[in-house]
């Protein structure tokens, strides 16, 4: 960070800053270089922290309606749909703010992927991500379980019988999450306390996300490093920020597509039916973003195994600055990895609708295949590439595949060739 | 740049601005009005007290949107004492015969002007109620005579249904 010489103009405020310097922050955060070729992909970061804000403002009012108890938490809910001023219009934003939250981390992350932002020096601003990305799923289950429904039930005893598959221990565990010999009144006590407290660490780590992005700043589509402040940045305001604003004018008509024309197309009918411990529904399916990982669990005939399977679907992702061997950010001047990169992207789409389709015949076979794929591209193709591939000469600057012909340019690349 | 492109600029501004704060507006309200009260709490408005068991110079304390409200069948004395005060002598005149259309019965909401708590019955200097929290007297017609409290004991609107039934509300 290199404005750390700000002085403000009033007495007032600087008297204020250098006893707590929020101004200098401010004006960090306003001026802060950014690359001037970001495109629209970028703009989710800015979406992502809306959809927080959101998910925390619209929770925080429903909080205050809801009820959680086993016996009044399903009432609790239509009385928020039916008596609750705006109640329906809260609910349907927090229901479908969960979808569009993940949809907006999705196409985060796979921009991510594209131009390789988990590069160094940018790990850490990506494990932070992956963390994040995971207390994000805890939060989602967990708040799905709290309407009591149906779904809520099954997909909760589903879940966290993941962990009996833990030898030895995981009887042990999973009586201990629940608080009990089933899914009863004591886990749903737990997991509202547990809903409510998880996307306030997410803030923290976001602030963290932040910070730690603002060290080396923002990666770019050509993917290569820039000086700071430079002809190749420029400040975050106006101009990133009426760009972020823009799009999430455009995102806030797709999510209010959803709240007001199709509140229930992302959720299950069977939740608008009570928990009931006898019965279980005849489709168990968990929420549209956990598709992917269900498929892969679904895939492994071995209960262990599976869930082994499946939480190392995400938690590859943690280690992939250091499976990724090639130097190269961007899939730009990749030509094989930007090939593989729309592979893994149809794969995980393909993961996504076995996922919800029954376990069986051909549909398993698609999942198995589509999962040894998954793990084949982060462990085999991906460590290869960075050694096989031959990659796209980069340009040197930001500027200059647009300005093109520079008469040094050629002599310029030498000279960094022999640099390196 | 021209007078007229700034001036076309700054009114793109000023529009977009408006139309966002118009926007956020229409955001926030929901959320504020999610905190008045909700439609199970509105269908409690009104409440009917059979008060046929009431004798004179008794009350009766009844549940209505949370409060207590006060049905006060008044003796002839009580209601003598409170229609001949002088309306002077009033912190916040009101006639009796305004808080009290049939003078036998005085149906108020049993809350203290002060500060909200549940005054006593038969208590107090004037005959009628004492409120223990900061010693405020109400008279027989529920009147605030002396204390901190401002105002009158409030009469909620209320109807005869019949001669036995009270409808609050």
């Amino acid at each position: 960070m290199s404005d750390h010489d700000y002085r403000p103009k009033s007495k007032v405020g600087q008297w204020f800053n250098d006893r707590l310097p929020l101004l200098t922050l401010a004006n960090h955060l306003t001026d802060y270089p950014t690359p001037k070729n970001l495109n629209y992909w970028w703009t989710f970061g800015g979406i992502l922290t809306f959809c927080l804000i959101t998910q925390i403002v619209t929770g925080l009012t429903l909080a205050m309606h809801y009820i959680a108890h086993a016996d009044m938490a399903f009432e609790s809910v239509e009385h928020i749909m039916r008596d609750v001023n705006y109640g329906w219009l809260i609910r349907y934003i927090h229901a479908n703010g969960a979808s569009m939250f993940f949809l907006a981390v999705y196409i985060h992350i796979f921009r991510s992927l594209f131009y390789g932002s988990y590069k160094s020096p940018r790990e850490i601003i990506w494990i932070l991500g992956i963390i994040i990305y995971l207390l994000m799923m805890a939060a989602a289950f967990m708040g799905y379980v709290l309407p009591w429904g149906q779904m809520s039930f099954w997909g909760a005893t589903v879940i966290t019988n993941l962990f009996s598959a833990i030898p030895l221990v995981g009887e042990g565990i999973v009586t201990w999450l629940w608080g009990g010999y089933s899914v009863d009144n004591p886990t749903l006590t737990r997991f509202f306390t547990l809903h409510y407290l998880i996307p306030f660490l997410i803030l923290g780590l976001v602030v963290l996300h932040i910070w730690a992005l603002h060290v080396p700043g923002n990666n770019n589509p050509v993917g290569i490093d820039i000086k700071k402040p430079s002809k190749d940045t420029v400040p975050f305001h106006p101009y990133i920020v009426i760009k972020d604003g823009f799009a999430l004018l455009m995102f806030m008509i797709v999510f209010a597509f959803f709240v007001f024309y199709a509140p229930n197309i992302l959720g299950h009918a069977d939740n608008y039916i009570e928990a009931n411990p006898m019965v279980t529904p005849a489709h168990i399916v968990p929420e549209w973003y956990l598709l992917p990982f269900y498929a892969i669990l679904r895939s492994v005939p071995d209960k262990l195994l599976g869930v082994v399977a499946m939480l190392s679907a995400i938690l590859i992702l943690a280690v992939l600055p250091w499976l990724d061997t090639s130097k190269i950010r961007s899939a730009v001047f990749r030509p094989l990895y930007k090939q593989f990169y729309w592979i893994l992207v149809a794969d995980v789409l393909i993961l996504g609708y076995v996922g919800a389709m029954p376990a069986e015949g051909l549909y398993l076979l698609i999942a198995r295949v589509a999962t040894a794929y998954y793990f084949l591209h982060f462990l085999v193709i991906l460590p290869v590439l960075g050694f096989k591939e031959k990659t796209l000469p980069v340009p040197l600057s930001i500027t200059e595949p647009v300005l093109g012909g520079s008469p040094n340019l050629a002599a310029a690349r030498n000279k960094e060739s022999k640099i390196e | 740049m021209s007078e007229k492109k700034t001036k076309r600029r700054d009114f793109l501004f000023t529009a977009t601005t408006a139309v966002g704060a118009v926007g956020a507006a229409a955001v926030v309200w929901p959320m504020i009005d999610q905190m008045n009260p909700d439609a199970s709490v509105k269908a409690l408005a009104s409440t009917e007290v059979d008060v046929s068991a009431l004798t004179p110079g008794n009350t009766l304390t009844v549940l209505w949107r949370g409060k207590p409200v006060f049905i006060r069948r008044r003796t002839q004395e009580e209601i003598d004492e409170a229609r001949k005060v002088n309306m002077e002598d009033l912190i916040h005149p009101e006639k009796d015969e305004d808080r009290a259309k049939n003078p036998e019965w005085l149906v108020m909401l049993g809350v203290c002007t002060h500060l909200g708590c549940v005054p006593l019955n038969d208590k107090g200097d004037y005959n009628g109620w004492f409120c223990p929290c900061h010693g405020s007297h109400y008279d027989t017609s529920g009147r605030i005579r002396k204390g901190p409290a401002p105002l009158n004991m409030e009469v909620p609107k209320y109807e005869f249904v019949n001669a036995n039934t009270i409808k609050i509300g």
